[in-house]
């Protein structure tokens, strides 16, 4: 079992829809988010394209925030998914600089926090809060060690990226492109 | 064809800058914990070579090291967001964490440069025991520090390599985070560990009263400089042979907003004319060899500073 999400870069419009979904789910302080869009123009003028990215934790395979986690706070858990356990946590940063994403933030609370791919609702056998409410349903997930499921077979037949593969981290979100 | 590419970054405002995480106290303690690493080594090397009575400063300069490695420490836990639960740090063993590791050889080294310092006190500084009068007040005393004069030489052999792991671990500890390009080399372990034995050489230059000890640690000091300056040239060498983003981060230092820091007092001021103020005194002339030792220190400690702000900067993704 790897869970993994799969974002339609064609599809998506840029809403921030899912940031919304997110902060109100998991509670996310004021002035912070676990998801974000990023919008990239690339190309040369005037064949310029646009790309939208919602962009968040990627639960590395190869995660270098629990490498480098000096109480164990960061930890991977069954299906992959990378956590930050609160009470463990003594607010270091050293995650937040290992992370070639800046998918972390300092919680006021004193403990770093970040997308847990929405591990409760999972549980319950819901979807992630984002890509339950994307309106143009651009966001899929799934088990990549399933072949059957959605997420493996539009990895199949799609073209897709992940982001800085070159950091050599593995990451389990992908990107339609 | 010329490629443009603009990112505008995430769309949510107030984001990015609770990124860059470590401050001021950060650069302060990896700056005391070199210059600590640095006295207990020479400290240590030169008991075992059974020189301690030649070079007096030595045993001074062994009141650096505690309260260097106990205001660093202070400023670690106040950089933590969390600063109560630092207990945390020591119910785990994370071999793969170069933080954790630290902390650990910390809990060893701390506690045993007050011990190191202990075992001289009475005899380097007699005048602040004739004041302070600690041994008549504790009878105890006494006994402790026969204890620690005949473990001396085991304490000086646990010393060398744990002051050496200390000092190249205040460079690990930035060279292990790889999504910062400019801290991503394996150079900055050695040259952390280079300049916390430079700056721990000008500090003992600093209390030295004896003249033939103060060249030698000049010699040293000098020597020290030279590698210094070596292995700056070789990590400026790394990345410019490196990636895209390492050639970003290399721009800080090289021609960005760090250069006039970086090359002005970190390389000129830091390193080169105190190398140079070196020679003279060394060939003979009239130096008065605290100004280039201050120099070595303030310029190891804006090293630090630069280095870790820098290093903040640096990213993968846009």
């Amino acid at each position: 079992m790897r869970y993994a999400m799969v974002i339609d870069t064609l599809k998506c419009v840029g809403c921030s829809d899912c940031v919304v979904a997110c902060q109100t789910e998991n509670n996310v302080p004021h002035g912070y988010c676990r998801d974000w869009v990023t919008e990239a123009v690339s190309g040369s003028y005037p064949n310029l394209e646009l790309e939208l990215r919602s962009e968040r934790c990627n639960h590395c395979a190869n995660p270098p925030c629990v490498r480098c986690c000096p109480t164990g706070a960061s930890h991977v858990i069954e299906g992959g998914i990378v956590l930050v356990t609160a009470d463990q946590c003594i607010g270091c940063g050293a995650c937040i600089e290992s992370c070639p994403y800046d998918a972390r933030y300092q919680h006021p609370d004193g403990y770093v926090d970040k997308c847990t791919f929405c591990h409760h609702r999972l549980e319950k056998g819901q979807l992630p809060a984002c890509v339950s409410v994307c309106p143009t349903k651009c966001m899929y997930f799934g088990d990549l060690d399933d072949p059957n499921s959605e997420i493996s077979q539009l990895l199949k037949n799609r073209k897709y990226k992940t982001l800085s593969p070159e950091a050599g981290t593995d990451p389990h979100v992908f990107y339609l492109i | 064809m010329q490629e443009e590419l603009f990112t505008s970054g995430r769309n949510i405002p107030n984001i990015d800058p609770s990124l860059q995480i470590w401050h001021w106290p950060i650069s302060l303690y990896l700056f005391l914990g070199g210059l600590a690493a640095g006295i207990l080594f020479f400290a240590a090397l030169f008991y075992l070579m059974g020189k301690e009575k030649q070079y007096p400063a030595l045993k001074k300069a062994a009141v650096i090291p505690p309260i260097a490695l106990s205001v660093g420490l202070l400023a670690l836990v106040y950089d933590l967001t969390h600063p109560l639960f630092t207990w945390q740090l020591y119910t785990t063993f994370r071999i793969e964490s170069p933080m954790s590791w630290g902390a650990w050889v910390l809990l060893i080294t701390t506690p045993l440069s007050f011990l190191w310092l202990f075992s001289f006190y009475r005899s380097t500084f007699p005048k602040w025991e004739s004041k302070l009068k600690l041994f008549k007040k504790f009878k105890f005393l006494e006994k402790f520090e026969k204890f620690l004069i005949t473990n001396r030489t085991y304490m000086a052999y646990a010393l060398i390599p744990l002051s050496i792991i200390l000092g190249v671990y205040t460079g690990i500890l930035l060279s292990a985070f790889n999504a910062r390009p400019l801290w991503n080399n394996a150079i900055l372990g050695p040259l952390f560990l280079t300049s916390g034995l430079s700056t721990g050489a000008a500090a003992i230059i600093l209390l030295s009263r004896n003249r033939e000890e103060r060249h030698l640690f000049s010699k040293i000091d000098l020597g020290l400089i030279i590698v210094e300056i070596a292995l700056i040239i070789h990590m400026i060498m790394g990345y410019y042979a490196g990636s895209q983003v390492q050639l970003e981060a290399m721009d800080l230092l090289v021609g960005g907003e760090f250069t006039l820091m970086f090359f002005g007092f970190v390389i000129l001021l830091g390193l080169l004319v105190p190398a140079i103020l070196e020679v003279i005194e060394l060939l003979g002339f009239k130096v008065p060899v605290a100004v280039p030792a201050a120099l070595v220190i303030i310029g190891g400690l804006l090293f630090r500073f630069i280095m870790v702000e820098a290093g903040q900067l640096t990213r993968y993704l846009y």
